[in-house]
């Protein structure tokens, strides 16, 4: 393995140097049948699921076939995506924001021969590497965040999760037979890079035990103020304490933290500040269950997803728990809820109380808001309850 | 064969999705079998290392990554994220790792020439794992090495005229829908406002000088596809202050089932014929919609734009032709202080170029933000703790009823001195004279 150099000279890191040019110009990439009707479509229609046709005033179409996209994918995978493009598309492709990929013709009879292609590509042990799916009234692409392959912060594992959960739900993605589309996002801790809070149904990554403190380390490794500042409830203090090495066996004194325990909601921002404050735990990490959320104004304000399973554990590598409260919850939801009706607008409808009680979820004291202002209002300030079981005074009483 | 037993990770890769782990080893068997006799530069077997750390994570149900360090391009503070992993003996492939962040074209279209330009340059000096998107919308390449990070930028900014995108506390990589360039309801160009901002601010997005992150993203509609009303500090969703665009001859031909509705998105189960006012009028939230005769009508002033009547009848009715968008600030995940979401600031402003209105809106932010943010303090929460009116005070703006859902609960309103007639300064020995002990 020699070293080759690009011509870069680390000597002169100015030398011809070239920064601040930005990304490339999108114009350079449409497809001419995009770029000729840009600005001039007139409607659109789902002609079958993962098949969309769109209308330009002109009288052009474009058709597009969508397929899922894993988010993690190696350069052989898009090689083989780039050599589908150049076969049936004039060498152009899309990507969704939801990781999907978009493949588009610019007449009827050239998709068929598209879907085929797309199809028949499978990986070694089966699974498809371009499933048609993905559009209306059906569960579209999880987006996620990197997990275990590839972040310090996570509670559980990103692609693993988003795979199971969707080999569960495969029939969802290519039939649209939902009441309206269900967006399921993941990330796998509360930092979430992939925003998933205003999601239909998120699954996120979370700790349960409060940091550890790595003493001897930690006023080498961190800035202790920093690490103090950025606890969000103060449970972190300055604390001198007598330690023995682990390096010499000596007995010394060092500048370290306290952390009161009972005021730790495990964020892991200190950590973020502070390597030396690890909260990463086998029996601790895990998953909330959140649902109700979106992000389209259609119809109801957009709105923020809510905890409905406060733990699930890590049950690698296939989450069985997981999958099956996921499926729980699509299952009451496409049963029960009205043709346009989003999981949060239908939930709100019928009242959480029989969310949990269709869904066949449990409702716990985790799931009662605690932190800070907006948490009173989501407490119930009126009487128009439903009845469901336990209820009455005997019944929810402490034993 | 495989460097590392993966029993776990095998699970994986049964059931129709599609399959990372069958990925990954097929990359694995790539770079072992090297067809091409590239000579790489990382540890040829590092994507074997890769299936070695997560199935290991697997088996601990804990990560085995580290924090990053610092590591980037000269000049630049963000577009590298520094990643060790915490067993360098047992992975040494991977033992320095490297993510870099690539800025995508607007809209995430490509020609297949310059993804596979792409794939070469990360096979070659990285991986060859990489993320198409990442969830700020960059090209993300997973794991070089230290020493290959300025030849990757060299080789990025000489032959294939790209840049890196954002990361750290800086201007993230700005994203948009695909807009114009294939739906019929985008109020403006996103893209080419997205372009033309990304340019603009190039300084922000590389060299780290504000108190935490800070995120643009353009939807072209109320919809909402790249969801900015969620997760972006300054949120642009396309709108429009003139009527709804309706073909009468079409509501007729939904009413009489020639079209699907909703664009065809419910046809895969049986929900019973088209009926106009179960499925738009009733559905309407402002209930500004009725049928005369056969005449659709629409009340447009009471209209609040939610889409939905143009997402059932896309063939009947379209957004109107006097279109802009609404800029919202402010939202972000939960960590800290809770999950945010936009709030309106501006509820209409053209969005044609040269966008000078729309970046005087930004940089009156920018330099609130930068002077009042705390470290690690998003828009949204300095916005809660100084109060809205101090984000009005500083952008310059009037508060209209637009800004809020409904007004205060509580009368605790801080008065300027200004506003009360004589000021705060009064005399209590006069006050006294009126009033005893």
């Amino acid at each position: 393995m020699a070293f080759i150099s690009s011509g870069y000279n680390p000597d002169k890191p100015m030398e011809d140097r070239i920064t601040d040019i930005g990304n490339r110009y999108y114009g350079d990439f449409l497809p001419p049948v995009i770029k000729n009707n840009f600005g001039k479509w007139q409607w659109h229609e789902i002609l079958e699921p993962g098949v969309l046709m769109h209308k330009a005033e002109s009288g052009d179409e474009v058709y597009t076939v969508r397929v899922g996209g894993v988010r993690l994918m190696s350069v052989e995978h898009v090689r083989e995506l780039c050599e589908i493009a150049d076969t049936h598309c004039d060498g152009y492709v899309r990507f969704t924001t939801r990781n999907n990929i978009e493949f588009m013709v610019d007449s009827k009879d050239k998709v068929e021969p598209l879907k085929q292609d797309l199809s028949s590509r499978k990986h070694n042990e089966g699974s498809f590497k371009f499933p048609i799916g993905g559009t209306g009234a059906g569960v579209t692409n999880i987006i996620h965040t990197q997990g275990w392959i590839h972040c310090h912060t996570p509670a559980t594992d990103a692609s693993g999760t988003v795979k199971v959960v969707l080999d569960d739900l495969f029939d969802e993605f290519q039939k649209m037979r939902l009441p309206a589309q269900l967006r399921i996002s993941m990330a796998c801790c509360l930092n979430m890079c992939g925003a998933v809070h205003c999601s239909d149904i998120a699954i996120l990554g979370y700790h349960r035990k409060p940091p550890m403190i790595d003493d001897e380390f930690l006023d080498n490794l961190c800035e202790i103020p920093l690490a103090i500042a950025a606890c969000p409830t103060a449970a972190i203090r300055p604390k001198k304490k007598e330690i023995t090495s682990e390096k010499d066996g000596s007995k010394k004194e060092v500048k370290s933290v306290e952390i009161k325990n009972e005021r730790c909601m495990f964020c892991g921002n200190c950590y973020t500040m502070c390597p030396s404050l690890p909260l990463a735990d086998a029996e601790g990490d895990g998953i909330v269950l959140m649902a109700g959320g979106k992000v389209s104004n259609r119809i109801s304000a957009p709105k923020f997803s809510k905890v409905v399973v406060a733990f699930i554990p890590n049950e690698t590598p296939r989450w069985p728990t997981l999958a099956k409260d996921v499926r729980k919850i699509v299952e009451a939801y496409s049963k029960d809820a009205r043709k346009y009706e989003r999981l949060g607008d239908w939930a709100e409808r019928i009242g959480w109380e029989k969310f949990f009680e269709k869904c066949d979820l449990e409702f716990t004291h985790h799931l009662i808001d605690d932190f800070r202002d907006p948490a009173y209002y989501t407490w119930r300030q009126n009487t128009n309850f439903k009845f469901t079981d336990p209820y009455e005074y005997s019944a929810i009483k402490a034993e | 064969m495989a460097k590392f037993e993966t029993p776990l990770l095998d699970q994986l890769e049964t059931g129709p999705w599609p399959s990372f782990v069958s990925d990954l080893k097929r990359q694995a068997e790539h770079r072992a079998a090297n067809q091409d006799k590239i000579e790489y530069q990382i540890p040829v077997d590092c994507v074997e290392d890769i299936l070695g750390v997560v199935e290991l994570s697997f088996k601990d149900k804990e990560v085995h990554w580290k924090h990053g360090g610092i590591v980037g391009v000269f000049g630049y503070g963000g577009g590298v994220i520094g990643r060790y992993c915490d067993q360098p003996e047992m992975f040494p492939g991977v033992a320095h790792f490297h993510t870099m962040r690539v800025n995508q074209p607007n809209g995430k279209y490509y020609t297949s020439d310059y993804l596979r330009q792409l794939c070469d340059l990360w096979d070659f000096r990285g991986s060859g794992v990489m993320n198409m998107h990442g969830s700020t919308g960059d090209i993300i390449f997973i794991g070089t090495r230290t020493e290959q990070l300025e030849e990757i930028f060299y080789e990025m900014t000489h032959k294939y005229d790209q840049d890196l995108g954002g990361s750290g506390s800086n201007l993230r990589t700005p994203s948009c829908c695909l807009g114009e360039s294939r739906c019929e309801w985008s109020c403006y160009n996103t893209q080419e406002i997205c372009y033309q901002l990304t340019h603009e601010y190039q300084d922000e997005l590389h060299r780290p000088a504000f108190p935490y992150k800070f995120k643009f993203k353009f939807d072209g509609c109320p919809n909402g596809c790249v969801a900015a009303i969620a997760r972006a500090d300054m949120s642009f969703v396309g709108t429009w202050r003139d009527d709804i665009r309706i073909d009468q001859e079409a509501v007729q031909a939904y009413i009489g089932g020639e079209f699907p509705p909703n664009a065809g998105a419910h046809s895969g189960r049986d929900w019973g014929p088209f009926d106009i006012h179960k499925e738009v009028i009733d559905l309407c939230p402002t209930q500004c919609m009725w049928m005369d005769g056969k005449q659709l009508k629409i009340d447009d002033k009471e209209c609040t734009r939610c889409m939905h009547c143009i997402n059932v009848m896309p063939r009947a009715l379209r957004p109107g032709k006097d279109t802009g968008c609404s800029i919202l600030v402010g939202a972000k995940a939960p960590i800290l202080d809770g999950a945010q979401m936009s709030s309106m600031l501006v509820p209409f402003i053209k969005a044609e170029e040269p966008y000078d209105d729309i970046k005087e809106v930004i940089e009156n932010i920018w330099d609130w933000w930068m002077e009042e943010g705390k470290n690690r303090e998003r828009l949204g929460e300095l916005i809660k703790r100084q109060g809205f009116q101090r984000l009005l005070h500083m952008t310059g703006l009037k508060a209209i009823a637009q800004h809020v859902q409904e007004p205060r609960h509580n009368p605790y309103i801080f008065w300027y001195e200004d506003e009360v007639p004589g000021g705060f300064d009064r005399d209590v020995t006069e006050f006294r004279k009126h009033h005893k002990r």
